[in-house]
């Protein structure tokens, strides 16, 4: 069993939906966000996910773009987030990582060697926000060959008649996109998830992740009982540039800012049973 | 994903319909000033010494530019849309001015995005476009050029789906804009290809444009991609040399790749990430080309060519000078073209090239490039 499907059977059995906490690789500097990411499973986390900085991050809202501008400027590449979760993964091999990211950087890397050097890494699953469903071809065969789980955004524009494409080439989990718009801007009504989500169950049984807008403990308590997981990317990366000085290099206690965000997070969704 | 097949869907059916056509070809006639006229520049032939040179001259068409055709055709498919809010980026502006105008003509509210650096150099098309109706919003994200506002302008499309039309400007973007800003640009084509029988009674030998995102160039080109006698040239934007990192040669410099959801060209590092463009054509300041230019350049149907920033400036005053026109920078690249090619061709053949802008929105540019304080 992969490790995505292992920890949502995992938390199913406890009853509870999961955190997915984001930080952008190399946000401001590589070893802050190696700290982060390595303080991510003991302040909470279920599952991980890093976004992969690119110049050009269509779907995000500034708060994301920025992270990546900052990331870009200290030099990120794809080989080094990579590196990173290769680091990570020599201390914890239980949670599922996942990659966010552009298309344009994985095929300047090489499609087929992403996938294969993603997976020895110890990356889980990839969700590759401009790769429309149309065009999946260009990763399936070698995700799958190497174990990655592609999972796909799905929209409230996403509707009945598209859904099962878009399903079609998705595993791991269900990314529901809450709002329509980009990352960090809105924030969806209880009301609009709970009519969202069993409409998609209706067409899965894969677990469902909500994000676009999960900000507050209490938003992603909501999302994680409703659905089974919150992603909590621009809230968390607010604090982090917040706590950064003039220059945007990270203060003493950056990490820990956005470590006790996470904690607070976690409580919620930890109290939110199904 | 949905929005864009909504679009298609919705053009399609235009397509199929005369009514939809017959509505685009009155406002061509009446409102923008088509068919644009097809000149012989006599005195530039004769300076050049070799082909004959003519001028598709869509820089008189209302707005100053090409642009108009494509946003004309966008803005009556919005409105059988049932779209009421239209969206657009811009570089130069020409692209903006153009939409603000066809918003204003349809009552429409009308929001362009241009990149804070765009909008600084651009001053006087940003005044139009407010003088229109438009709200300009400027873009501070990346490099706060061109394809910076392409982002935001997707970003805010993604965001108010249900009632905003998304007016593009070249011919690149997610299907069907490519398709489709090619089809309205067209026009070009089709006339000239009229024109030069009525005054010629035949094909050119040569067609020569200028590409940035590449519509003028698609336009002009397209309705001769079967006559194989006729040499199809696209100039791209050198910059500061295509051996310096300062141009906009996506073709001759670029590798594909996967932006604004098409395939195609792309200047970029190795790591994948977007290289910014430059050229003193804030119009062809764009790090990609559309789509099936890529194609015609693997097929070899069409030759890709380049000139810099000085070979344009040249160029530019060559034509006011011989033919009474400032030409804007964009067509100044493809008449740079004209100048290296005509010499080498007998005074039997014909050249097309496309003078699609009208330079004065550039005076200010080109003054600061003589060292000429206004």
């Amino acid at each position: 069993m992969s490790r995505i499907a292992a920890r949502f059977a995992t938390l199913k059995a406890e009853g509870r939906g999961a955190l997915i906490p984001f930080l952008e690789a190399w946000d401001p500097d590589p070893a802050t966000s190696m700290d982060i990411l390595r303080g991510m499973p003991a302040a909470g986390a279920d599952l991980i996910e890093i976004g992969c900085p690119f110049t050009d991050p269509m779907a995000d809202g500034p708060t994301v773009q920025l992270a990546g501008r900052r990331a870009l400027n200290a030099g990120a590449t794809m080989a080094h987030t990579l590196a990173m979760v290769r680091e990570f993964r020599t201390e914890n091999n239980e949670i599922p990582v996942i990659l966010m990211g552009y298309l344009n950087p994985i095929l300047s890397y090489g499609t087929t060697r992403f996938c294969t050097d993603a997976a020895a890494a110890g990356v889980d699953g990839l969700i590759i926000v401009d790769l429309p469903s149309e065009e999946a071809d260009l990763m399936t065969a070698d995700a799958a060959k190497n174990g990655l789980d592609i999972i796909r955004l799905v929209a409230p524009t996403t509707d009945d008649a598209r859904l099962p494409l878009v399903l079609a080439g998705s595993s791991g989990f269900v990314y529901y996109v809450s709002i329509t718009g980009i990352t960090g801007t809105r924030t969806a009504s209880g009301a609009e998830l709970a009519e969202a989500i069993p409409r998609i169950r209706k067409f899965t049984d894969l677990p469902i992740a909500v994000g676009f807008g999960v900000r507050t403990p209490a938003q992603a308590a909501e999302a994680a009982r409703t659905a089974d997981g919150a992603v909590v990317a621009s809230a968390l990366i607010d604090n982090l540039a917040a706590s950064l000085d003039a220059n945007g290099k990270a203060a003493p206690n950056s990490v820990r800012i956005v470590l006790d965000q996470i904690r607070e997070l976690a409580d919620a969704v930890r109290s939110a049973r199904k | 994903m949905p929005l864009i097949l909504e679009v298609e869907a919705a053009y399609n059916a235009a397509k199929a319909d005369p009514s939809f056509q017959r509505e685009l070809d009155d406002y061509l006639k009446n409102y923008v000033g088509r068919p644009s006229p097809l000149w012989f520049a006599q005195r530039l032939t004769k300076a050049l010494g070799g082909a004959k040179v003519y001028f598709k001259r869509d820089e008189l068409n209302h707005t100053g530019a090409h642009k108009i055709n494509s946003c004309m055709g966008q803005i009556i498919l919005a409105k059988r849309m049932g779209k009421t809010r239209i969206i657009a980026e811009t570089g130069a502006g020409q692209h903006g001015v153009a939409t603000a105008t066809v918003a204003a003509l349809f009552g429409l509210p009308c929001t362009v995005y241009m990149g804070a650096t765009d909008v600084a150099r651009q001053a006087p098309n940003v005044f139009r476009m407010k003088l229109l109706g438009a709200e300009v919003k400027p873009v501070t994200s990346g490099a706060s050029t061109l394809k910076d506002a392409m982002n935001e302008a997707l970003r805010d499309w993604v965001a108010n789906v249900r009632d905003t039309f998304y007016i593009i400007g070249t011919v690149a973007g997610p299907h069907p804009y490519p398709m489709m800003v090619r089809d309205f640009q067209s026009v070009i084509g089709d006339e000239a290809k009229v024109q030069l029988h009525e005054q010629e009674g035949r094909l050119p030998d040569a067609l020569v444009a200028a590409i940035g995102g590449g519509s003028n160039a698609m336009g002009l080109f397209h309705p001769f991609l079967d006559d194989a006698s006729v040499r199809l040239i696209g100039v791209e934007a050198a910059g500061h040399g295509l051996d310096t990192n300062q141009h906009a040669a996506s073709l001759s410099r670029g590798r594909p790749g996967v932006l604004h959801g098409n395939r195609t060209f792309l200047l970029q590092d190795d790591d994948g990430q977007i290289i910014e463009a430059h050229s003193i054509s804030a119009g062809l300041d764009y790090p990609g080309i559309g789509p099936e230019h890529a194609w015609l350049h693997d097929i070899g149907r069409v030759e890709y060519v380049s000139a810099t920033d000085t070979e344009a400036l040249d160029a530019f005053q060559l034509c006011t000078r011989t033919e009474g026109i400032i030409p804007a920078l964009e067509p100044a690249h493809a008449l740079a073209h004209v100048q290296k090619l005509a010499p080498t061709m007998s005074p039997e053949q014909i050249i097309i090239m496309n003078l699609c802008g009208r330079g004065d929105k550039d005076i200010f540019t080109v003054a600061e490039a003589l060292g000429v304080t206004l």
